[in-house]
């Protein structure tokens, strides 16, 4: 049975690449399939590790299947399935592409048991989501896309770092807890927690993707944290440190949340909070915590992903997204307007919503550690998300001032992977039963206490409250055509300053490496660069002919593939020689 | 033109709403009284606990955040120039 199945990974990356050939129907269909066939994969497998090949006297592991990849890899493979359905009409297979080879990755992040091809998937992960943030084609989306993709690889080149020294040290590339204890650990843990935007790694989150098309975001709200948090419950359960990042990530981007004027960047801030929740209960690392965590996982991707459809609905209907622009959409988007309110209910824990049966097994697991400080933390972030997530959104986009604008609901496969998201996240928050059965470790957890439903809806109405009166009252901050500083401001502005400075330096860095001992690679890599242009430009021209391009349009499609490829992998060659440097840099001082 | 909601334009309705969520509010601070208590920690003895923090969490949030925009707010363009 098994030797039938070929990993979910690969069906996404191999089916991406007959996208562009398909039309119309036939295309919606194949491309629904994907995610369809990976799941019937995902549930017939059986436990244990499959998959496994020898490669150059390594094992590769491409299937470590136990209760805890098995949930990250469901939802992963639904989440897949809702934003293909969301973005089914967009006429932009750069777009489709990417989306489904980024999906792909990621469950190949998730299933890998072993080093290497974590790390495969992992830089195809960074690259692939890299394209969904260009995919906008605007200037702001491409220089956030560039800044994007090197932070990734700076964080790629820790991971590689970490990996290279743990396989010297253990002989063995088979990886499972880690731990942190000695560098190497700490070098993988840098590596993942930058993909988890764990602060303060975290800027280049609210930075890059509020740039994404309205339909690329959602994809990119989904993938790229969750499997880090899937790999730091994997690889660091209980770390102590993961609980204070985690209770500093609750606590500070919520100021943000509540200041920003762009809706996809609350959304982006409040994404970082919720990951602060699943941080501190791997942090806090009990059976409880770690469900917590996973469950909390689940069904964050359910609702962030709705909340990220519902504004890019409004930005696909609109053309707008800033609070000081919309308003008062209800009246021409009601089924946006109601799907909004349901990811909103959700997010914020309210009882009957998802979020209310995940969020709560965290912080019943600090009050089992007896961790008052972060509880009472953690509490006041429920409050807080509920402000700026759960009224913030909804009221700026959907109530607060009319902006005259009567755009309608959107398309029926946006409304249709909406009411999807929307049905999942009711279908948990009452009959949480199902995703307690999947979580890693045996539930034995009641949500649903009168003093707990009555505690939590205190806590939110009274916040609720709050918020009413200093709206009325008109203390609550205006919004302003505005952008807030966090810490990306040291790479973006100091860095203009330092970018001599660095670029001599990295010169100066590529010439010792040049000289000492990998002469070849400048050739090689500079052969890379400029050849792999060459070859995608022979291979696409060649395709294009056939499909019947010609003359103005072959010429259009060239000079659009040129600049893609000079955007997407001019960095490549760029971190292909700091990694050299780095680990040069790294063996020296271990 | 399509039909289109205007159900929040009356501010009676908007009025209507408000005291609807006024009246929530009280209903859950008495019904406090009449379940079972399941304190986390000994301060959460004290009836509506939860809900004192959750509006002080909020003012506090607001008042916070306001400080931070004098700090970090920038004007849209601040990264082109």
């Amino acid at each position: 049975m098994t030797s039938n199945l070929v990993p979910p990974a690969i069906i996404f990356i191999l089916a991406a690449i007959l996208i562009p050939f398909l039309k119309g129907k036939t295309k919606s269909v194949y491309m629904l399939l994907i995610p369809v066939a990976a799941f019937y994969v995902l549930v017939n497998i059986p436990m244990g590790n499959i998959w496994t090949y020898e490669f150059w006297g390594y094992n590769l592991i491409m299937g470590r299947i136990d209760k805890l990849s098995m949930v990250f890899g469901i939802i992963f493979t639904i989440m897949a399935f809702l934003g293909i359905l969301f973005a089914l009409k967009v006429k932009d297979d750069l777009q489709h592409v990417a989306a489904i080879v980024y999906a792909g990755s990621t469950l190949g992040v998730v299933l890998a048991g072993d080093f290497l091809s974590l790390y495969f998937f992992w830089e195809v992960m960074a690259v692939s989501s890299t394209f969904l943030i260009i995919a906008s084609r605007t200037r702001a989306s491409r220089e956030a896309g560039f800044r994007y993709i090197l932070v990734h690889l700076i964080g790629g080149l820790f991971l590689l770092a970490g990996i290279v020294l743990t396989i010297q040290k253990t002989g063995t590339t088979a990886f499972d807890y880690i731990g942190l204890n000695g560098i190497e650990s700490y070098l993988i843990f840098i590596g993942i927690a930058l993909n988890a935007a764990a602060i303060p790694l975290h800027a280049w989150l609210p930075d890059a993707y509020p740039h994404g098309t309205p339909t690329s975001t959602v994809f990119l709200s989904a993938f790229t944290t969750k499997s880090a948090v899937y790999l730091l419950i994997r690889t660091f359960p209980g770390a102590d440190l993961l609980i204070w990042i985690g209770a500093f990530m609750v606590f500070v981007p919520i100021f943000y949340a509540v200041l920003e004027n762009d809706i996809r960047k609350v959304l982006a801030y409040s994404l970082l909070n919720q990951i602060g929740f699943m941080l501190v209960g791997i942090g806090i690392g009990t059976q409880l915590a770690l469900n917590g965590a996973t469950a909390h996982a689940f069904c964050h991707i359910l609702y962030k992903g709705l909340l990220f459809m519902a504004a890019g609905s409004v930005l696909q209907m609109t053309g707008k997204i800033k609070c000081t622009e919309i308003g008062g959409l209800y009246k021409t988007m009601p089924l946006t307007c109601l799907f909004c309110i349901v990811g909103a209910a959700s997010i914020s824990a309210f009882p009957l919503f998802s979020g209310f049966v995940s969020k709560s097994m965290v912080v019943t697991a600090t009050v089992n550690e007896k961790m008052v400080f972060v509880y009472l933390i953690l509490q006041f972030a429920s409050a807080g998300v509920f402000h700026h997530a759960g009224i913030k959104v909804p009221f700026f986009t959907f109530f607060g001032h009319d902006s005259g604008i009567r755009a309608k609901d959107p398309s029926w496969n946006m409304i249709l992977a909406m009411a999807i998201a929307a049905f999942a996240c009711i279908f948990i928050g009452v009959f949480p039963q199902p995703l307690y059965n999947l979580l890693p470790f045996t539930v034995d957890y009641v949500p649903y206490t009168g003093a707990h439903v009555v505690g939590q809806l205190q806590l939110l109405m009274f916040g609720a409250l709050a918020f009413a009166l200093l709206i009325l009252s008109g203390y609550y901050p205006p919004e302003i055509k505005s952008i807030n500083l966090d810490v990306d401001w040291f790479y973006r502005k100091l860095g203009r300053g330092g970018y001599i400075v660095l670029d001599k330096g990295l010169n100066t860095l590529n010439m010792i490496s040049e000289g000492v001992v990998m002469g070849f690679l400048k050739g090689l890599v500079s052969f890379f660069k400029n050849t792999a242009a060459k070859i995608a430009l022979f291979v696409a021209v060649n395709i294009w002919l056939v499909l019947g391009y010609r003359d103005k349009r072959l010429a259009i499609k060239k000079n659009q593939l040129y600049n893609d490829i000079l955007n997407g992998t001019l960095p490549v060659g760029i971190g292909a020689a700091v990694a050299i440097s780095f680990i040069l840099l790294v063996f020296i001082l271990t | 033109m399509k039909k289109e909601l205007t159900i929040f334009d009356n501010p009676k309705n908007v009025k209507k709403l408000l005291i609807t969520f006024y009246c929530s509010l009280v209903i859950l601070l008495i019904s406090e009284f009449f379940i079972h208590p399941h304190p986390a920690f000994s301060f959460e003895h004290v009836k509506g606990f939860s809900a004192v923090y959750g509006f002080f969490s909020c003012v506090l949030l607001i008042f916070l955040a306001k400080i931070l925009r004098l700090i970090v707010m920038k004007k849209e363009n601040y990264y082109d120039k």
